[in-house]
């Protein structure tokens, strides 16, 4: 058995480090890209190792124990009626709570601190994006910059994001994990989320939420640019042809897969609130 | 969809698939007409009747909750390998074998398939053949309602079978989210299938959890007070009590969803009112309670395990006893972990995070208690004993994932990736599946007569927990790589594709492992004559169920035992008394109501699905008149006599 249990670990700490190796290693998690998400990631590591004091013993005196008491070792001590110890239960029972207790007070204090609807406190203003999960594609709206995007959301690096966020199609989850947590998006609801990109960079946004058919499909380019580029695109898009206003939204909520980038200047500002309205009033805005 | 009065929304369309659906549904027919010709040969149609489809006798109802749980693990098991190799092919440019559409009900499949039909199915086949015998009570508190309870899960379990052959699946996934699950996303009858399988088998889980909760409390024998009771009894009692206070909650919420989709309801609409992050609540309160109505029996298998083979006492029973009844209790108050995402304020994610976090103390608590029971042991390493110590190292590791996931500002990192698939697999796999491999070992010589083939088994466990680490280590990373789970395609850039072959060469590991227990069972079926256990007693137990025959005559035990103190039948071992004289039993007549009210059941779920009104008429009728002839049949009792039960004790143990 204890020959067989080393070959099993060999083979599979080899395999999984061949499979990063090939993969190289790019953990968005675990090397993120923004201040959210690194505050998420150091909670993640100190949680792993405060569990680890309880973990690391438990492993050793799995192996230790089934390797001094097994049956074939007369030497080892037999007490067949031996059933409890009071110090030994209030060891295992006192630790582990209190571990919990002092996790517990991290969450508690992370949980305020990290919550998706606080606005971060940053010298820049934040920018204000709206975001739209429709069937199968995201729309962001920028009301302060008049312009619009499907698929394609850029920012200024080192400046705060607020995120508005709803969904005209079924449950999504808004996503960028280089930059932080997600948040649902949801029909009729409006959630919020506030996020900010240190370096400048092109990061993968998803839909977390199984919404359908081009559920997989639901992805788009965040990218973090220097203030100028991003005026310079700002620019290009208030120039652009397409405008964004009720019939053109009326045809972008049709479901469709695989959709490529789309940029749009606004026309009609209020969108975002109409979208979450037509739930409360079907018959008087969506259906005229 | 057009609608007739005669046949509903079933039209020949319904039975068009792509070649995948079509193989996998003919082959199911081929299996049906080899059964039906198997049965027919042999002469076994009355056999089959009269033993089995009418029977009351807890053990048998216990083995036949068995055999549909081995089919459902094969299912399951095929589900995921067409999942996981969809996700090794389908990458950049390649789309894979299966359209999106198609892929999304394989895994709504998978996970309907593995909680609801495999690990429900294992609760109540270890409820049914050791609840009694471990609490020396010769029958459950309602045999009747009993068998109802399986033919209720088996109607389910046919009426998921039915949409791969007719009409199609869900794919809104195994708890179904509204706005998605609802008319306006999914007008198809794929999620009619799922809310009316799930429904049909969770009311017969339902009935099941009355039924051994009044076992547990008023049929124990004479002198087991509760504290005297087996910690599996515990952990089953917990469990009970749980299905009890979660499963009315799946019932109303599915109810809800499915007038939605009927009647036009706005519970969970997202327009008209409705409000689907109540269906989000609702399930979940649900949903958690079920994670430890799945778990706690393992719980209780390895606490057996483990006594028997250090040859030791359990070591801190009454620990044992708060934990299970700690979790009972925490279990109830934090659904909304699964959840933290959908925007609650951070005194809520906090307080739930902290509850969550709460329930590793006492689930902590029993692997030290059960490393204190090996400690200064015997301990034999058979194989149940290996499912064992496999449990306590993949558990750990999904349970630390589980802290990790309870703190809300770090779930919203990993919320829904494969981080999560790997964790809740971890703990089903790792507690769930591993315990009940252990306790089919363990049992297995309890109901047959015979052990199973140790080297074999072994075998099955070394492939099983290679193939479970190879399949789910590269999940977790692939979860802090950002990779969501549900995905039917996604882009080379990622880099994900190495991860998701290195699991594929797992599932195929853990499959070739299957291979092996099959073979086990097999093989030491073949030669029983070499596995056979004369005594009955195998493993030198401790537990009053050893203490009678192996395999358990119908009444379970000649004379019911009188108990004195824990590990009661270890205790008399060395203590031989008198057998006092035979007494007539009293046993309940066979019947196959419980059957024919199933099968109601079963063509009800089946017209509401498809909307066959008249139908929907005829079968709630017929499912009304068989519980009014039930319940107005007299004599549902028969007396054993204590001629019998002597000849039956002393040798002729084949005696008519």
């Amino acid at each position: 058995m204890w020959k067989r249990l080393c070959i099993t670990l060999i083979w599979v700490v080899v395999i999984v480090l061949a499979g990063v190796w090939v993969a190289g290693v790019d953990m968005s998690v675990i090397y993120p890209k923004g201040r959210i998400a690194i505050e998420q990631r150091d909670l993640f590591v100190l949680a792993t190792l405060l569990m680890l004091i309880v973990v690391i013993p438990v492993f050793l005196l799995t192996l230790i124990i089934s390797w001094r008491y097994r049956a074939n070792n007369p030497k080892a001590k037999y007490t067949p009626d031996h059933d409890h110890n009071i110090w030994a239960e209030v060891i295992w029972w006192g630790i582990p709570f209190i571990i919990i207790v002092i996790l517990g007070s991290v969450n508690w204090v992370a949980s305020y601190k990290l919550d998706p609807y606080k606005p971060l406190a940053h010298k820049t203003p934040p920018l204000k994006i709206q975001v739209v999960a429709l069937d199968w594609k995201w729309l962001f709206i920028y009301p302060e910059e008049k312009i619009a995007t499907v698929n394609f959301l850029q920012f200024p690096a080192d400046t705060p994001l607020d995120f508005e966020i709803t969904a005209d199609a079924p449950m999504n989850s808004f996503w960028i994990p280089e930059l932080g947590g997600q948040i649902f998006a949801m029909p009729g609801m409006r959630t919020e989320l506030h996020l900010i990109a240190d370096t400048e960079g092109e990061f993968r946004g998803v839909s977390a939420n199984l919404s359908g058919r081009g559920f997989s499909e639901m992805t788009f380019v965040a990218r973090a640019s220097s203030r100028g580029e991003y005026k310079k695109w700002v620019r290009r898009c208030q120039l652009s042809r397409k405008v964004l206003d009720t019939a053109a939204y009326e045809a972008l909520r049709k479901p469709s897969e695989n959709n490529l980038v789309q940029l749009f200047s606004l026309r009609d500002f209020h969108i975002f609130n109409h979208v979450i309205m037509h739930y409360m009033h079907p018959k008087e805005t969506h259906d005229a | 969809m057009t609608h007739n009065a005669l046949f509903g929304k079933l039209t020949r369309s319904a039975f068009e698939h792509g070649a995948i659906v079509m193989g996998a549904g003919i082959l199911m027919l081929l299996i049906a007409c080899a059964v039906i010709g198997f049965l027919t040969y042999t002469k076994r149609w009355k056999w089959l009747w009269k033993e089995w489809i009418s029977t009351l006798d807890p053990k048998k109802i216990g083995v036949m909750y068995l055999i549909v749980v081995i089919l459902m693990i094969f299912k399951g098991l095929i589900d995921a390998g067409m999942i996981r190799a969809q996700q090794a092919l389908a990458v950049g440019a390649a789309q894979g074998y299966l359209s999106a559409d198609h892929f999304q009900q394989i895994f709504t499949a998978h996970g309907t398939t593995m909680i609801f039909f495999v690990g429900m199915g294992i609760v109540f086949s270890v409820s049914n053949l050791l609840i009694p015998l471990q609490i020396g009570a010769r029958d459950v508190a309602f045999p009747f309602l009993n068998s109802l309870s399986f033919w209720l899960f088996a109607a389910g379990f046919l009426l998921l079978n039915a949409s791969l052959a007719i009409g199609d699946f869900s794919a809104c996934g195994w708890v179904g989210y509204p706005p998605l699950s609802e008319l306006e996303f999914s007008p198809g009858v794929g999620v009619d299938y799922w809310i009316w399988s799930v429904q049909i088998t969770g009311i017969g889980s339902l009935f099941g959890g009355l039924n051994f909760f009044a076992t547990i409390f008023k049929m124990r024998c004479p002198g087991m007070t509760f504290m005297k009771m087996p910690v599996f009894v515990w952990a089953m009692l917990a469990t009970m009590v749980l299905i009890l206070f979660a499963f009315p909650i799946l019932t109303a919420t599915l109810l809800m969803l499915s007038l939605d989709r009927l009647m036009d309801m706005h519970f969970f609409t997202a327009s008209g009112g409705g409000n689907p992050m109540m269906y989000v609540n609702l399930i979940w309160a649900w949903g958690h309670p079920e994670v430890y109505i799945l778990i706690l029996p393992a719980f209780g298998i390895f606490s057996e395990v483990v006594a028997t083979f250090s040859q030791k006492r359990l070591f801190g029973y009454v620990s044992m006893v708060w934990a299970i009844i700690f979790i009972t209790f925490l279990s109830f108050i934090v659904w909304l972990h699964h959840f933290f995402t959908m925007g609650a304020s951070a005194n809520v994610n906090a307080f739930f995070g902290a509850m969550t976090m709460l329930i590793a103390i006492p689930t902590g608590v029993k692997i030290f208690n059960w490393l204190f029971t090996m400690h200064h042991g015997r301990i034999h390493f058979t194989t149940p004993m290996l499912w064992f110590l496999g449990f306590v190292f993949i558990f750990t590791i999904g349970g630390m994932a589980g802290v990790l996931l309870s703190i809300a500002p770090f779930d919203f990192q990993v919320h829904n990736s494969l981080f999560l698939v790997a964790h809740f697999h971890s703990v089903i796999i790792g507690g769930v599946v591993f315990g009940f491999f252990a306790g089919f070992t363990y049992w297995f010589p309890k109901f047959t007569g015979f052990v199973l083939d140790e080297k074999l088994g072994k075998w099955a466990f070394w492939l099983w927990i290679t193939g479970f680490l190879l399949a789910f280590m590269p999940l977790y990373i692939l979860g802090l790589m950002g990779a969501t789970r549900r995905l039917s395609h996604y882009d080379a850039g990622t880099g994900w594709q190495p991860y998701f072959i290195v699991a594929s060469v797992g599932v195929i590991l853990i499959t070739i492992g299957v291979g092996f227990q099959v073979l086990q069972v097999f093989h030491s079926w073949r030669w029983r004559e070499k596995y056979r256990t004369d005594t009955g007693d195998p493993w030198n137990g401790r537990t009053l169920e050893w203490s009678t025959a192996s395999p358990p005559p119908l009444y379970n035990f000649a004379h019911v035992p009188e108990v004195h103190e824990r590990d009661a039948f270890w205790a008399s071992k060395h203590r031989r008394s008198p057998i006092p004289p035979y007494e007539d039993i009293v046993i309940p007549k066979d019947t196959p109501i419980g059957m024919i009210i199933a099968a109601w059941s079963f063509v009800l779920g089946f017209a509401i699905i498809w909307q066959i009104f008249w139908l929907v008429a005829v079968s709630m009728l017929g499912l009304i008149l068989s519980a009014i002839y039930r319940l107005s049949e007299k004599e549902t009792e028969y007396v054993f006599p204590a001629k019998q039960v002597f000849r039956i004790e002393h040798g002729d143990r084949y005696a008519p």
